[in-house]
């Protein structure tokens, strides 16, 4: 074999860091375990199914800064006929109070950081209630 | 026919997925032992494939030389294209792997009126490959957010930079929409230039039509069929930390999308693909021209049977004295 050093050494580079996903996260300690969100005590219905709000909480909350901001609409009407206030900080948070118990739990687990915090203020850091 | 074979494939892969995980429910299969297995032959295969190519006999220097060879001192020597060192192929080999060189360089002939033949530069090849090489690369690093735990602050990074423009939510990615636009453009050049679809072989069309319904697939299920992405997550740690868990919830849509990638990952080593590690081993790329400044003696030339004149003359020194005949030692 011609250059066997080099090559060798270049397909040992190449698989080590390959087959990092295998090796990191037991290096790094973590077992990458699926995150526990803290659920609301009082409350057992959100605004909409779990599923839905597992899976497109995001298109709601955008929709609702859409109707909010550009068409000054503030109610919504779920698909039961519930009546809510279009409004993270004052609906959502009203029961998931806790952003790091909640939001950040799966947001960090698959390292999101969605903009919701570049307006909205979370109440637990800033020591005020709703108004 | 070349293109017909592997459109099907892929289509069949896709219903497979479909089938094998809605109505058969084999979700272990699909989530589970075809990864394992496709990451083993990945890893055998890219093994294999490497080691062939490294005991390919390299007796001679066969560099493709496009500039002055280095000889006297007062004659410029082109670095880059006729390098003569090995800092002058690394930097060759560093322009080839990051930049593509020798498709910078690609032309085009053209008879215009006169008649006239016209070479001039083509750089659509060029700079949809480079588009297609680098979005690849960035969604597959941007993907370790699945496989690691915690997420590397470099990964979560590039999610960021990737979905700059903050269109939609979930943001849209830059690089979804430009591999998408680089592969549209890959196939149909395939497709319309005569010349092209005429060499345009099965094994051309599979991986384009593989790789367009791995991206496809990864845009539905971002911005349309949103599923449990944490459950996919949990899929893919179950996975790297080989304690394999099937979670509930998650779309058939993303079975597709893994056996896609699965196939891709299994069919890697055996294909055209395997120019990610071929090119490293190019031997008219890396290898310096210095065939006039180091002697290079074949080595596999067996050792040859000589009689020197020394031995002739122990041979035949009495007779030669005899016959009168001058001998160097007395």
């Amino acid at each position: 074999m011609y250059d066997a050093g080099k090559i060798m050494t270049g397909l040992v580079v190449f698989l080590v860091i390959l087959t990092l996903p295998f090796w990191y996260s037991g290096a790094m300690g973590k077992g990458g375990a699926r995150p526990e969100v803290k659920l609301p005590e009082g409350e057992k219905k959100c605004v909409e199914s779990k599923e839905y709000m597992r899976d497109s909480h995001m298109d709601l909350l955008n929709q609702w800064r859409d109707a909010v901001v550009r068409e000054g609409k503030h109610t919504y009407v779920s698909e039961g006929g519930a009546r809510h206030e279009m409004s993270l900080t004052n609906s959502c948070m009203k029961c998931h109070a806790d952003r790091a118990q909640f939001c950040d739990r799966c947001h960090v687990y698959l390292s999101l950081n969605p903009f919701c915090w570049d307006c909205h203020l979370d109440r637990k850091q800033t020591g005020q209630g709703a108004k | 026919m070349n293109v017909v074979l592997p459109f099907f494939a892929v289509l069949a892969l896709i219903l497979a997925g479909y089938v094998g995980v809605k109505v058969l429910d084999l979700k272990f299969l699909f989530g589970v032992l075809l990864p394992y297995a496709a990451i083993a032959v990945f890893i055998g295969g890219f093994v294999y494939r490497i080691v062939r190519w490294a005991k390919s006999p390299v007796p001679f220097r066969i560099p493709t030389t496009c500039g002055q060879q280095k000889s006297l001192d007062w004659i410029e020597s082109d670095r880059l294209d006729n390098p003569h060192d090995t800092k002058g192929v690394i930097a060759r080999m560093a322009l080839e792997i990051l930049f593509f060189r020798s498709l910078f360089r690609n032309t085009k002939t053209e008879i215009k009126d006169g008649p006239k033949v016209v070479y001039g530069p083509n750089l659509w090849l060029w700079a949809a490959a480079l588009a297609f090489h680098y979005s690849f690369l960035t969604i597959f690093v941007r993907h370790l957010r699945f496989f690691t735990e915690p997420v590397p602050m470099l990964v979560g990074l590039l999610n960021e930079a990737d979905g700059f423009f903050q269109v939609g939510v979930p943001p849209v990615m830059v690089t979804s929409l430009v591999i998408l636009g680089a592969l549209g453009f890959l196939l149909l050049r395939r497709l319309f230039t005569p010349q092209i679809r005429y060499i345009s072989l099965a094994a051309d069309y599979f991986p384009l039509f593989l790789i367009i319904g791995i991206a496809g697939t990864g845009v539905l299920l971002r911005h349309f069929v949103r599923t449990d992405i944490v459950g996919v997550k949990e899929l893919a740690m179950g996975l790297v930390s080989f304690k394999p868990a099937i979670p509930q919830g998650v779309h058939w849509l993303f079975y597709v999308h893994l056996l896609l990638v699965t196939t891709l990952i299994a069919y890697f080593p055996w294909s055209k693909l395997m120019h990610m590690g071929g090119v490293f081993l190019s031997p008219t790329r890396n290898l310096a021209n210095n065939n006039r400044m180091v002697r290079h003696v074949n080595p596999w030339n067996g050792p040859v049977k000589v009689h020197t004149y020394e031995e002739y003359e122990d041979d035949f020194r009495e007779k030669m004295k005899a016959a009168g005949l001058p001998v160097d030692k007395e």
